[in-house]
């Protein structure tokens, strides 16, 4: 195999979901009577199988390809299972709720596919050009699936709202690529990193660069200041939809930010930590403010999202302390388990609101949660783990995100920023406990029994149970994290 | 000394026995989670038996242990031990946990399982943090205990208990996230969460005093120490009785203990420092709240402020420097244990007939309730500290231990005695003498079976305690000793 087609041997995955991406392609255009199923079938199976080959290929190795453009390291592969699991999951949750809306259509699914290529390409890329086009290949496909409710007035304004932000967004990333650009004279991450560090490159335009980058950088997590977006996208968009925006493209950011910043501005580390930093706190602040007098809960969770994108933050800012980079490791794994942790979290609190979400009825009130424990016992419990997991409260895996970020940032010596997060936490803590509240100690208004499928109530069972296990037994995924970042492409 | 796991039993028995209670579901079935419940409570409770049997009091060194790593990358394991100070509070939260169950029996009827579960999970983590040897297991412990507590108090809470759940959840949680940043700054310092390293690793002047504020925060909310005491007169006044004995006998305990276990060898010097200012709080708490309390007209705030006046009495113990005080804060934790859960159950019986719980609203309960009437006196008096109860033993020793540092601490230490007394008996004597103050008190009926059941229990344990208190100090003494020697000799280095 090696031998036959050595280039492409690190890239099966994303080869095989591009070619897979054209089979859904053609059948939803030729074969619309069964398109339905079968495309959902057909992606479902893709993503297991991209998850198969890349579990196989999975080792501590690097491998760069295409002339350099594409880089397999333990790093990425991690991610990229978190992906595909993202995704999959996603679309389970989704399933029922997109088939009640007469949503469920090939169109969701290709997309859908697309969303995860570009994902995979902006995790694997080491060329400032290939993490732009798996960027804009992300981006586009979730613009279109943000407004995929066309007959509704709120979706097409979501992704209207998110379009032309997103568009400037990736206007500024790639203006501060073309600085760098031009200060380095390379496109090519290594290259780059090696100019930066080297100090041959212009500093003036590499840091007018740098500001760009990490705003656009900032605009793709969602947190202060470029988070405009998210509350309105979350709450506009089908929550099918949201479970997909509001996952695996937050890793998927993470992967673009260790990439351009760890990966290629390693040597202007002082720089964008500052700037990180300030952003950190800001989200932080406002995300868990904001949060607090929010009536819808996918608003809520949207700005809980941009406090959590801050804690993230706080690992990928604590990496290099007074020009010391041993902590750059054990930093950066904390964040990446920060944002794996926090997949987890939002996955199963979007699956719950699909879950209680009937057919023409949208569960996004807050309210709607009233009494939950009345109605089912065991959905509330596991709508009670995932709270108090984002509150960070253990035995829950959100407690241990919480103490290695903050562990990293005590560390770096941010003991400024440790302590704004945790009094923010207290104050964040109010909103989800208001949600169990509303569960446990109120009764139910709406005394329906919950319609859901199978197949949902099983997975979302599952995920919470994973956050509860993990929050458990932790070491091994934090183990994992921090191997990820040892043998990376970015640790030379 | 034997190879079975007791402290882990102790945790996870009653853990996994809420989890089954839990899985007998809807209310139909609350006989059968009533049973699961007092069977795993009473399991739970004889596993700590053989912590006592077989613990040797002559070593300060911890016994029991178990160590198994759990977080590879920061070293944190699952290590559990107990010493001379926590010994009696595993015992006593084991305990408890079976007159929770028994005082819950007939009283809750709606949503039986959860409630019972509650109180179980609960049992079992708040022994994982007594037993807790490692920092990031103690902090789990700690603040999972909050959740069940937190629901407890909301589910089947007054009518104002949304506000004191949330109050007491926020409150708390402020508080031991400030601890979590001390934790994690000891671990970078250190390279471990192991507390008995801590206990080692020098520490600078200043670390002390930062690291020690966040204790004393972290802490003094949970205990809880004057200023930050308001939220527990809510939460337990909205607590159903089963909240109320086990925040009172349990979950102030955990603050206190965090003192003896963290601050004072940890951060001896700071300890030195500012001994004066927890001395201070604390004279506050038993004075001001004292008086406090001598207003209340709602017989749970009542005991409640009582609570925080005798939890006033443990901190000042700890900051006395000297193994009288030490020691008599110690017995005065347990004994506390006994005579507020004994309290807050004697409230909830009568709760249970009347609906109220206005002084007001009663007078001469001893006509219709002689025997409940003959239990109430006794651990009312053991609430004032008579001589003979249990809580005369903790509250004198304190008071000698204040005597050696200083006449004027003694002193105003020593007025817990005339103000517990006032409120006690003042409020005792409104309730249960005189003539029956109307048709509600006529028509009362005397304590059944299941009721005296658990009132003995606690009578025993108050009466024991106080005749013959040499089981609990006999254990404590070496591991007191060597705290104090620990404290005395500082972590600062000798000036040059």
């Amino acid at each position: 195999m090696n031998f036959v087609v050595p280039d492409f041997y690190p890239a099966t995955a994303e080869i095989f979901l591009a070619a897979m991406t054209l089979v859904v392609m053609l059948i939803t255009a030729f074969a619309r009577r069964v398109a339905r199923n079968l495309s959902y079938a057909l992606a479902q199976t893709t993503l297991l199988v991209a998850a198969f080959i890349t579990l196989f290929t999975l080792d501590i190795g690097v491998d760069h390809t295409f002339g350099g453009m594409f880089v397999r390291d333990l790093l990425g592969g991690v991610m990229k299972l978190v992906v595909y699991v993202a995704v999959m999951v996603a679309l389970v949750y989704g399933r029922g709720y997109l088939a009640a809306r007469k949503l469920d259509r090939p169109e969701f699914f290709l997309l859908t596919l697309l969303a995860t290529l570009g994902m995979m390409v902006m995790i694997t890329a080491n060329h400032l050009l290939v993490l732009y086009i798996g960027l804009e290949m992300m981006s586009l496909s979730l613009y279109a699936l943000v407004a995929f409710n066309r007959d509704d007035a709120r979706s097409t304004e979501a992704g209207m709202k998110y379009f032309v932000l997103g568009a400037l967004a990736s206007g500024l990333l790639l203006y501060g690529m073309s600085m760098v650009y031009g200060a380095t004279g390379s496109l090519e991450l290594p290259a780059v990193a090696n100019a930066v560090f080297q100090h041959s490159a212009n500093r003036a335009v590499l840091l007018f660069g740098l500001v760009f980058l990490v705003g656009g950088i900032s605009f793709k997590l969602g947190v202060v200041p470029f988070h405009m977006w998210v509350p309105d996208v979350y709450q506009g968009a089908p929550t099918a939809v949201t479970l997909i925006v509001a996952s695996a493209p937050k890793l998927a950011g993470l992967a673009l930010a260790l990439r351009l910043l760890v990966g290629g501005m390693y040597g202007l580390a002082f720089h964008w930590q500052t700037m990180l930093m300030l952003v950190a706190a800001a989200s932080i602040v406002l995300g868990n403010l904001a949060a607090l007098v929010q009536h819808d809960i996918r608003r809520m969770l949207a700005y809980s999202g941009i406090s959590h994108m801050g804690f993230m933050l706080l690992g990928l800012l604590s990496g290099v302390a007074g020009g010391n980079a041993d902590l750059a490791a054990g930093a950066y794994s904390s964040a990446l388990f920060y944002g794996i942790a926090y997949a987890l979290m939002t996955l199963a609190a979007f699956g719950m609101v699909t879950l209680l979400s009937g057919a023409g009825f949208d569960a996004g009130n807050i309210e709607d949660f009233k009494g939950l424990n009345r109605r089912s016992p065991w959905f509330a419990l596991m709508m009670l783990f995932v709270m108090f997991s984002m509150a960070g409260i253990p035995f829950f895996v959100g407690f241990f995100a919480k103490l290695v970020v903050l562990q990293s940032a005590i560390a770096a010596g941010h003991l400024w920023i440790a302590i704004l997060a945790v009094v923010m936490s207290v104050i964040g803590a109010y909103y989800y406990l208001r949600v169990v509240k509303l569960m446990y100690f109120d009764e139910p208004e709406n005394t329906a029994p919950i319609v859901a499928g199978g197949e949902l109530r099983v997975l979302l069972s599952v995920n919470a149970l994973a956050i509860a296990a993990l929050g458990l037994m932790p070491g091994a995924l934090l183990d994992l994290c921090l191997q990820a970042l040892r043998t990376s492409a970015l640790a030379g | 000394m034997t190879d079975i796991p007791f402290l882990s039993l102790a945790i996870w028995i009653p853990i996994l026995g809420g989890v089954l209670t839990l899985a007998t579901g809807p209310d139909v079935n609350a006989r059968m989670a009533r049973t699961v419940a007092l069977l795993s409570a009473l399991l739970g409770f004889v596993v700590t038996l053989p912590l006592y049997a077989g613990f040797d009091p002559n070593t300060a060194a911890m016994q029991f242990v178990e160590m198994r790593p759990w977080i590879d990358r920061f070293h944190v394991a699952y290590h559990l031990g107990i010493d001379g100070l926590s010994l009696w509070f595993v015992l006593l939260n084991a305990f408890i946990t079976v007159l929770v169950v028994i005082a819950g029996w007939q009283v809750v009827k709606v949503r039986v399982a959860q409630y019972m579960a509650a109180f179980l999970i609960m049992s079992g983590l708040m022994n994982g943090i007594f037993a807790a040897l490692d920092g990031v297991l103690f902090y789990v412990f700690f603040e999972a205990s909050l959740i069940p507590l937190y629901l407890v108090i909301g589910v089947w809470g007054g009518p104002n208990r949304v506000y004191a759940a949330f109050k007491f959840f926020l409150f708390t949680l402020a508080g031991s996230l400030l601890m979590l940043l001390a934790l994690i700054y000891l671990y970078n310092v250190s390279g471990s969460f192991e507390i008995l390293v801590w206990h080692d690793v020098p520490l600078a002047r200043h670390v002390q005093s930062m690291i020690f504020f966040a204790f004393l925060v972290a802490f003094g909310v949970k205990v809880p120490m004057w200023p930050v005491h308001t939220w527990l007169p809510d939460a337990h006044v909205e607590a159903p009785t089963g909240g109320s004995v086990v925040l009172a006998a349990i979950a102030l305990k955990l603050g206190a203990y965090g003192f003896v276990r963290f601050s004072l060898p940890i951060v001896p010097d700071a300890v030195a420092t500012y001994a004066p200012l927890v001395i201070a709080l604390s004279l506050v708490a038993v004075v001001y709240i004292g008086f406090v309390a001598l207003v209340q007209t709602d017989m749970k705030k009542l005991v409640a402020y009582s609570s925080i006046a005798h939890m006033g009495f443990v901190t000042l113990g700890f900051f006395l420097g000297n193994s009288l005080g030490v020691e008599g804060a110690l017995v005065q934790m347990i004994s506390h244990g006994f005579v507020s859960a004994a309290m807050f159950l004697c409230i909830g019986v009568l709760y249970d007939r009347m609906h109220s719980r206005q002084i007001a609203d009663y007078g001469g309960v001893a006509n219709t309730m002689p025997k409940f009437a003959a239990f109430f006196m006794l651990f009312a008096m053991a609430n004032c500290g008579l001589p003979g109860t249990s809580g005369f033993v903790g509250e004198f020793t304190v008071i000698l231990g204040a005597m050696k540092l200083n006449f004027w601490v003694a002193f105003l230490a020593a007025t817990t005695l005339v103000l517990g007394a006032a409120y006690t008996l003042w409020m005792y004597k409104r309730v249960v003498f005189g003539a029956v103050a109307n048709e509600k008190v006529a028509s009362l009926t005397d304590i059944g079976g299941r009721e005296f059941l658990f009132l003995a229990l606690l009578a025993i344990c108050v009466l024991a305690m106080g005749l013959y208190p040499f089981p609990f100090t006999e254990t404590m003494h070496v591991s007191v000793d060597e705290l104090l020697r620990h404290v005395a000799a500082g972590k600062l280095p000798p000036p040059l």
